[in-house]
């Protein structure tokens, strides 16, 4: 979706300011705001990329004022009343009142060193061959969606060329809307500057995206 | 619940705010067994003690001293890091991506924060802050400046947008003047910068 988490190449938002030595976490309820997200997502019910989708759904105004541990808790809010976990009143009240959807499986303190070394491979066969190889020229589609999407907008309707075919992986677009993994071929696809932002672009910069199959056309 | 929530350290009203909205959120998963606080305590730990930018720092290193190594790094990333017991979320799929004396590499997510956990522990702040996400694609040599990085104008560019599962990891150019060094001095010289790309490995100390 052309929402708030789509800012390749947009303006105001100032300098960088990197911190010096800074620090894991800044306050004590990011570190539970990153161990809840990952112990509730633990739960399996539902998908990374429906995660991210509901982040990006935060309402633009709300998502710039946020920080990213911010933006994550608003999102987690919202996916645990989405599947049943949890009410509004229970979020209003800081107290479990019903008995609410019951959990695949619960993170237990014994696996988390396990779990997070295993991680969430997202890789997949895919039947059909590859349609593009290394060294071919695409031209990704133009497209605008309400749903999850990972083509950024700088990068629609522009022309490139296949740098690698990286494998088959889970179709975010589907997935984060519980409609399945129908996994695509991958490609990083490379992109001159000056297709992307004109005559103002770095002469001596390329920019690269990872981009599904159906992302892309011959060219 | 055995973690403490005490708040001794100084914050503003809205950080205040975020304590109280997360805390009361863990109260409820808790008291719906939705959530083990101890399984909150061990991740945080983890990314805290275990999981961070020195584990990428030894991947540098040693693909600076084995060109061997080196090339497994530049073939299949993932099996490379995971032979030095790297692995895990959010570095499932790892691609290596080799700085030259032509061409700078540069890693953003500008979609969210897609970060290699493995090797660099969590992305800091500005990282996933929408000034970074925004500027890296389109004035990489300014955001560049903003680190103390200036580089020739000749010098390529070439910005890595993570928007798939692949985390990439950027291997910074080994500084001149340390052939004898051993793995482990010259891993101290590869900073977290250097490995998104917004610095250069540290020259080596010279007294």
């Amino acid at each position: 979706m052309n929402g708030p988490q789509d800012l390749g190449g947009q303006m105001g938002f100032g300098a960088v300011a990197p911190e010096r030595d800074e620090p894991v976490f800044h306050a004590e309820w990011e570190k539970r705001a990153l161990g809840v997200t990952l112990a509730a997502g633990a739960m399996g019910a539902w998908t990374i990329d429906e995660s991210r989708h509901a982040r990006e759904c935060l309402h633009p105004a709300d998502y710039y004022a946020s920080s990213y541990y911010e933006i994550w808790i608003k999102a987690l809010a919202v996916l645990l009343q989405r599947h049943g976990f949890v009410t509004a009143d229970e979020l209003a009240e800081g107290r479990a009142l019903v008995e609410g959807a019951r959990p695949k499986r619960t993170l237990k303190a014994a696996d988390v060193a396990a779990v997070l070394a295993k991680g969430a491979p997202c890789d997949r066969p895919v039947s059909a061959p590859a349609r593009f190889k290394a060294g071919d020229r695409v031209r990704t589609r133009n497209f605008h969606t309400e749903d999850h999407t990972r083509l950024p907008r700088y990068a629609r309707g522009k022309l490139g060329v296949i740098e690698a075919v990286r494998g088959g992986f889970v179709f975010p677009d589907t997935n984060a809307h519980g409609k399945g993994e129908n996994p695509q071929w991958v490609y990083t696809v490379v992109f001159e500057g000056h297709e992307i932002w004109g005559e103002t672009s770095d002469p001596a910069l390329t920019v690269s995206v990872d981009a599904w199959e159906s992302y892309l056309e011959p060219a | 619940m055995p973690h403490a929530h005490d708040h001794d350290h100084d914050h503003d009203n809205d950080l205040d705010h975020m304590a109280a909205r997360v805390r009361a959120l863990e109260i409820i998963l808790t008291q719906k067994g939705l959530v083990e606080p101890a399984a909150i305590d061990a991740i945080v730990d983890t990314y805290e003690t275990k999981v961070g930018p020195r584990n990428g720092a030894k991947v540098v290193a040693r693909a600076w001293c084995d060109p061997d190594y080196s090339n497994w790094l530049k073939q299949d990333a993932t099996a490379a890091i995971a032979s030095l017991g790297f692995t895990g979320r959010q570095g499932e799929h790892m691609q290596a991506v080799f700085n030259t004396e032509d061409t700078h590499n540069l890693v953003v997510c500008t979609l969210c924060s897609c970060y290699p956990w493995s090797v660099l522990g969590l992305p800091p702040v500005w990282y996933k802050a929408p000034a970074y996400r925004s500027r890296a694609v389109i004035d990489p040599r300014g955001v560049l400046e903003e680190f103390d990085v200036d580089l020739p104008a000749q010098t390529k560019i070439r910005v890595w947008d993570s928007t798939a599962e692949l985390r990439y990891l950027v291997v910074p150019l080994r500084p001149k003047g340390t052939e004898g060094l051993s793995e482990e001095e010259l891993a101290a010289l590869v900073t977290r910068d250097s490995m998104i790309g917004t610095g250069l490995a540290l020259e080596p100390y010279q007294p």
